[in-house]
């Protein structure tokens, strides 16, 4: 079976009296150790079916299995505990804590792991990270002391704390230079490459997509090409 | 592993809470404010109830009256202390044997006119008693001169104190330490002059009083300390003498002259020489009740009693007067109490507005803890911590106020106040207990949050 599998996914949102369907079936497989692009129109649904892969959102109808569990079936403390251990995940809009430092904001999702880490042991993954992506000089800084593309970093270097399986990142370089969304797309590779993990990113970039494996473009609420692996790449 | 954990997220209240110092401190001044005053309000209370203690012990409320019983003879009843019981060998007894005891002195009364110079006056009292009476009264502070011994208890020396009223009355300015006064005819040197000590709880004026050797009042004086004295002072016989009587007294006896009821009622000679009463103190007002009980036992020894029908002797308190020191003081408490839970209240309902507040404030923060594997626990473990070290901050630092407030008051009003560590210890509870059940509503409704609609929250 594979890593991920959605079959007939749906979300419709219902505000008052007017449904506004997103996803209107969706059906995909990814396998263990893909790197994939998910690419589609603005407003396609693109987030919304990130927000469902990464298990913080409902489907309105559908399976989601992740590692042969059907997560609408799983507890909402399990799938924190998934979204905690399995996932790692890269906003959109980052999602960092204001007024907090860099280092804290990276360390902070192993507060709520189960396995308990001594606070060096936090601090030296933090850090480690932090310089990997880039930001060794920045750490004591706060958001709001940070520019769009460092902001993501710090961001990507969050999602990466608890070594995931499975990376989703939506728009991961939407706010980066051509440089350094090299460096960042690199490190993806690297960590798809080295470390096994499942990467999937959201992007509108050919440029970054032709970093990827396999594409899959949406359109209007629907798979419309990169349905399965081996038809993905053109 | 666990401490990791708990340090973790105290470390991660503190940092919410610093990040907004200036709400912290307002959310925090309810309690600060509430537990300050409970402390300072704890601290005078417990210092002006002792002090009120204090003023009841002096009023009389630890005293204890020991009567002789009631006399009966032909089926004719004379009343509590109508017999002749009680010998001064009691009291010595009771002072050595009881230990709720503090102090105790019999006493003989007397009735009769005090003259010096050309003034007269009927003192209220005048008593024979021990140098140990004043301890019992509490009143040991002399304005003048000094207390008669227990060497002219044992003389039968002549000499008195004498109270306020008299002194006024009698010697009007002069000091009347020195002086020859006359009482019921016999000449007592006045050796001291007693503080003034007001009305008792009856109005009766205190300090119109003469105190002096009981042996003198009962052997040279001839108090007709029989069945007619005992509690009811009004069927003493009262001497007042004219001029003309003044020289030979008829009470100049050194033995009692029995009456003719006496001498009817008992027809044996009496072997030992009998006192009024007995006037004992407690030790405090809680050991009343012990006093009671180890003057019962020892009198009932000494007088060989088996039944405590057949009991010779009568033991009064002040209980009218304890009760009002009781009441006085849970109602004290009770009233303090009222005003901690009040603003305890107040604190909690302010700590309650500010959570929810702050969790409306960081629903994304909520969203995005619960998007990286926060459990709804771990949401509502965060809040509610964060609750009661707020609470807890503010609890402590009204400790501090409390104390440095009513540390000042001592030092600059000078007001009583005595350090309470159980309302400290208490103090912390209540302020934890606010935070727990006041953080919890705002804490609970954070964790019910869903994670993705947390985060788009704008
Ligand atoms: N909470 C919501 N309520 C109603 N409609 C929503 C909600 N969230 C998203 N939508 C709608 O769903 C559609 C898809 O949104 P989504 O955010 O998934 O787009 P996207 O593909 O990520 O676009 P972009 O590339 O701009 O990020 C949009 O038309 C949007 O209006
Ligand atoms: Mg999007």
């Amino acid at each position: 079976m594979e890593l991920i599998e959605l079959k007939n996914i749906c979300k419709t949102y219902y505000m008052g009296d007017i449904d506004v369907p997103v996803l209107k079936g969706i059906t995909i497989s990814i396998s263990k150790g893909e790197f994939v692009a998910l690419m589609g129109a603005s407003g396609s649904g693109k987030s919304t079916l990130m927000n469902i892969l990464g298990c913080l959102d409902h489907p309105t109808s559908g399976e989601y299995w992740l590692e042969e569990r059907e997560i609408s079936k799983v507890s909402a403390d399990e799938r924190a505990n998934l979204r905690n251990h399995k996932i790692g995940f890269v906003f959109q809009n980052f999602n960092l804590l204001a007024r907090t430092s860099a280092l804290e904001n990276v360390m902070m999702p192993l507060s709520y792991t189960r396995e308990h880490l001594s606070d060096k042991e936090v601090k030296r993954r933090a850090e480690e990270l932090l310089n990997r992506v880039g930001l060794g000089d920045r750490m004591h800084h706060e958001p709001s002391e940070l520019s769009g593309g460092q902001q993501q970093r710090v961001a990507v270097a969050r999602s990466l704390i608890n070594r995931p399986s499975v990376l989703f990142a939506d728009e991961p370089t939407g706010n980066l230079d051509s440089k350094t969304s090299e460096e960042v797309l690199a490190m993806f590779k690297q960590l798809n490459v080295e470390e096994g993990i499942t990467v999937i990113i959201v992007t509108h970039d050919p440029n970054v997509a032709r970093h990827t494996q396999r594409q899959i473009r949406i359109h209007d609420g629907l798979i419309v090409d990169g349905q399965t692996s081996q038809g993905g790449s053109q | 592993m666990r401490l990791f954990r708990v340090m973790r997220i105290l470390r991660t209240a503190l940092r919410a809470i610093r990040k907004n110092p200036m709400r912290t401190a307002l959310t925090m001044l309810g309690i600060i404010i509430g537990v300050g005053a409970v402390i300072a309000m704890m601290e005078i209370g417990s210092g002006s109830s002792d002090a009120i203690a204090k003023t009841i012990a002096r009023m009389g409320a630890n005293t204890l009256l020991v009567l002789p019983g009631a006399a009966t003879s032909g089926g004719i009843g004379f009343g509590a202390g109508s017999s002749m019981t009680l010998t001064p060998q009691d009291c010595d007894a009771i002072i050595r044997d009881c230990p709720a005891v503090k102090s105790a002195a019999p006493l003989v009364r007397a009735r009769g006119q005090a003259v010096y110079q050309d003034r007269n006056w009927v003192p209220m009292s005048i008593y024979g008693t021990t140098a140990d009476y004043l301890s019992v009264r509490d009143w040991t502070d002399l304005s003048q001169g000094d207390v008669f011994t227990d060497k002219d208890v044992r003389n039968s020396t002549k000499v008195c104190l004498i109270g306020q009223t008299i002194a006024r009355e009698l010697f009007q300015g002069v000091s009347p330490i020195g002086k020859e006064m006359r009482v019921l005819n016999i000449s007592f040197k006045v050796v001291g002059v007693l503080s003034s000590k007001g009305a008792n709880m009856m109005g009766m004026d205190q300090d119109d009083i003469i105190l002096a050797p009981w042996t003198t009042i009962k052997f040279r004086v001839g108090a007709s300390s029989s069945t007619s004295t005992g509690s009811t002072t009004s069927s003493t016989t009262s001497t007042t003498s004219s001029p003309s009587q003044l020289y030979p007294n008829s009470q100049t006896s050194l033995y009692p002259v029995p009456s003719d009821t006496q001498a009817a009622d008992n027809p044996q000679p009496v072997r030992f020489t009998n006192v009024d009463q007995i006037v004992a103190a407690a030790n405090s007002t809680a050991e009343i009740p012990q006093a009671i009980d180890q003057i019962t036992a020892l009198l009932r020894e000494r007088h060989r009693i088996r039944d405590p029908k057949d009991d010779d002797f009568n033991i009064r308190n002040m209980t009218e007067m304890t009760n009002a020191l009781s009441s006085t003081t849970t109602l004290m408490t009770k009233l303090l109490l009222a005003v901690a839970l009040i603003s305890l209240i107040v604190g909690g309902v302010g700590i309650m507005n500010i959570m929810l507040v702050s969790v409306t404030e960081r629903t994304r923060e909520i969203g995005l803890r619960m998007a990286v594997g926060a459990r709804a626990k771990d949401i509502l473990r965060q809040f509610l911590i964060e609750a009661v070290v707020l609470c807890l901050a503010g609890g402590i630092l009204g400790i501090i106020l409390g104390c440095g407030g009513s540390y000042l008051i001592t030092r600059f009003l000078r007001w009583p106040t005595e350090t309470s560590v159980p309302a400290i210890v208490a103090s912390v509870f209540v302020s934890a207990s606010v935070g727990i059940i006041f953080g919890y509503y705002p804490a609970w409704k954070a964790s019910r949050l869903d994670p993705i609609e947390a985060l788009r929250y704008e």
